[in-house]
């Protein structure tokens, strides 16, 4: 790719070749030193972090820029429920709540995405209209309602009480990436299918789910991972019972009154942030599709 | 039964698309043959929406012309329930409060009701700011992505590591960042109370945001890079173009729609922003948002939260409504739909 660019600069300006390697390599040189800048700017927080949680209460403040004074003790003291913390518990409520909403959503977003990108019918754009509508509602005008409904059905401090609210936006968000993941596939099989004797549901279930397993799996990282991130919901309806670990990490307190117990709780937050990161990093590809779904077309 | 409200629908948006004449009758016929099926897959999914945004959306509203009954925090004396027009809304809007005598005052300073005014400017400070950096900002690093250089999957991957983050840990991290005795203070040689103080815990807010929310800009915008052919920047180049000119004439004008749209989707989540400063200042030091004051006056009463809650999805809307009707937001295909819906 780079020899293609050389030879297009030097086909360009052919008497200057020299010149034209040498603004080359130049602007290769500002790319370089553009993307370190990036790279250090989004690592170095999330760097700071993880050397924090791995140093010894004494020495929160230390500014070595390296792993020192390394301790597990944060780690241990961030699964401590000695000090009111239960943040364990919140791990699994977390991965209960997260995993219930991105299945209920899936199960239920699929076909429905499945109609938007494939089939014509006389309501497609207002249904449309309403999911990306739906998509951009604020979470803060459903807490009051909410709140106030759930204290009534007593639900305050059950897990029905967080998918629910969570359903309405990663609902709409799963079938809006959907949709744009089913535009995109070879829908030719399923006519190929139809004419063999298919079903129109046969050919659905049998052609083309499998098919659009990659695009419903980044749906669903995509999906999970905006229900595990929720905070604003899930601190005004949830109770020490059910609080995710956004809630968790958020109220927690340290051994001392009003001193912030920073090194347990970027041990916490690095526990939270590892699994993502490892997703993230091992489905890069398909996020940065399914993050940019629908944005050009 | 669950089609019927659905055919409903149907019907009323049916108008805009029939009567382009250009549509081949085979097509209608199709279309029509197709509805049924359509609806029953698209059924679960509209009832669901209803039940967790339609219903408890419509009981807001129907909540926000109602009183608080109980004890008025600010007076003092009871107030019983009942029916109460525009009340709660003259309350924020026009910052009316009862005092001890029942007659209507301005909202004494320290109250949630005076809060009102700042809490929208304050919000939208934080999106115009955070937008604007976050667009330049993720156009740099867009740029500098679509190039071809090696190493660039490491780059793309980190990028991808602040917008995994959940926000709370983000907020959490740079609570300790901007800690007193933090490494920014140490790294600048300062000594600012940052999340303690007026100006600083909005600009640490702000740099948390910008830290976090700038990757998802960048990739938005390196989709709508990626799509610009590659031949028109060579015959620019051919022509002699220089690379200023190639930005503004090309590339700007090209990206536009992509960047629009990132744009308005950065906007919406910003007018909505409560997890930074919930957790870093908990809303003190003029960070309060239109968020944290709904969520601060749930437990003042229900009603009152539910009109604000009501005037912030409003105002949400009408940004929304000003950026696909006057600045021509209409990349998303579904984005010129809703105008369709409407007409």
């Amino acid at each position: 790719m780079s020899a293609a660019t050389a030879t297009r600069a030097a086909t360009a300006e052919p008497p200057v070749k020299s010149r034209s390697r040498n603004r080359h390599r130049g602007a290769l040189a500002r790319t370089y030193l553009g993307a370190a800048v990036i790279v250090l700017w989004c690592l170095l927080p999330a760097y700071w972090m993880v050397v924090t949680s791995f140093r010894q209460v004494g020495y929160t403040f230390d500014t070595t820029p390296w792993f020192t004074r390394i301790t597990l003790d944060n780690y241990a003291t961030a699964f401590s429920t000695n000090l009111g913390n239960h943040f364990g518990h919140a791990l699994v409520n977390s991965l209960i709540i997260a995993t219930c909403t991105t299945v209920v959503a899936l199960l239920v977003g699929v076909s429905a995405a499945y109609a938007l990108a494939r089939l014509n019918f006389r309501a497609k754009f207002l249904v449309l209209g309403f999911i990306l509508a739906a998509s951009m509602f604020p979470g803060v005008a459903l807490v009051t309602p909410l709140f106030q409904l759930f204290t009534n059905l007593n639900w305050i401090g059950t897990y029905q009480a967080l998918i629910i609210p969570d359903i309405s936006f990663v609902l709409p968000l799963s079938i809006y990436i959907l949709v744009s993941f089913f535009r995109e596939m070879p829908w030719e099989l399923e006519e190929s299918a139809r004419i063999d004797g298919c079903t129109k549901s046969q050919a659905f279930r049998k052609i083309i789910m499998p098919l659009a397993a990659p695009g419903i799996f980044t749906t669903a990282i995509l999906a999970f991972i905006a229900s595990w991130n929720e905070f604003l919901i899930a601190s005004q309806l949830s109770n020490d019972a059910t609080q995710p670990v956004t809630v968790a990490i958020a109220s927690f307190t340290g051994s001392q009154p009003h001193q912030e117990p920073y090194t347990a709780v970027m041990a916490a937050g690095t526990i939270v942030t590892i699994p993502l990161v490892i997703m993230v990093l091992l489905f890069q590809r398909q996020i940065v599709a399914g993050l940019t779904a629908g944005a050009v077309k | 039964m669950s089609s019927e409200p659905q055919s409903g629908a149907v019907a009323e948006a049916d108008q805009p698309r029939s009567t382009k004449g250009h549509r081949r009758g085979r097509r209608v016929a199709k279309a029509s043959s197709q509805g049924k099926w359509a609806s029953m897959l698209v059924a679960p999914s509209l009832i669901l929406l209803a039940i967790v945004i339609v219903y408890p959306v419509t009981n807001a509203v129907i909540m926000s012309f109602q009183k608080d009954a109980g004890l008025n925090n600010a007076t003092g004396t009871f107030v019983s329930g009942g029916f109460a027009g525009l009340e709660n809304y003259k309350h924020w809007l026009l910052q009316q409060c009862t005092d001890l005598n029942g007659a209507t005052v301005p909202c004494p300073p320290g109250t949630l009701g005076a809060q009102f005014w700042s809490a929208m400017s304050t919000t939208f400070f934080f999106t115009v700011v955070t937008v604007v950096l976050e667009t330049a900002l993720g156009f740099g690093m867009a740029v500098i992505m679509s190039r071809a250089f090696r190493g660039r999957s490491l780059l793309r991957a980190s990028v991808l590591v602040p917008w995994a983050i959940p926000t709370a840990v983000t907020a959490k991290l740079f609570f300790f960042i901007f800690a007193f005795e933090g490494i920014a203070n140490k790294l600048f040689g300062t000594s600012i109370l940052w999340t303690g103080s007026d100006g600083p815990a909005r600009w640490a807010i702000i740099i948390a945001d910008v830290w976090k929310t700038t990757p998802f800009m960048a990739l938005l915008i390196l989709a709508g890079l990626q799509i610009i052919p590659e031949d028109v920047y060579e015959a620019a180049r051919v022509d002699g173009v220089t690379a200023w000119q190639r930005l503004i004439h090309i590339t700007l004008p090209l990206v536009r729609p992509a960047l629009m749209v990132a744009i308005l989707f950065r906007t919406l989540d910003a007018l909505r922003m409560y997890d930074l400063p919930a957790i870093m200042t908990g809303g003190s030091n003029n960070t309060t948002t239109l968020s944290i004051l709904v969520v601060d006056q749930i437990r003042e009463g229900f009603n009152s939260a539910a009109a604000l809650s009501t005037i912030t999805f409003v105002t949400i809307f009408l940004v929304a409504f000003i950026f696909v009707r006057f600045l021509g937001v209409n990349a998303v295909e579904t984005t010129t739909a809703i105008k369709k819906g409407k007409a």
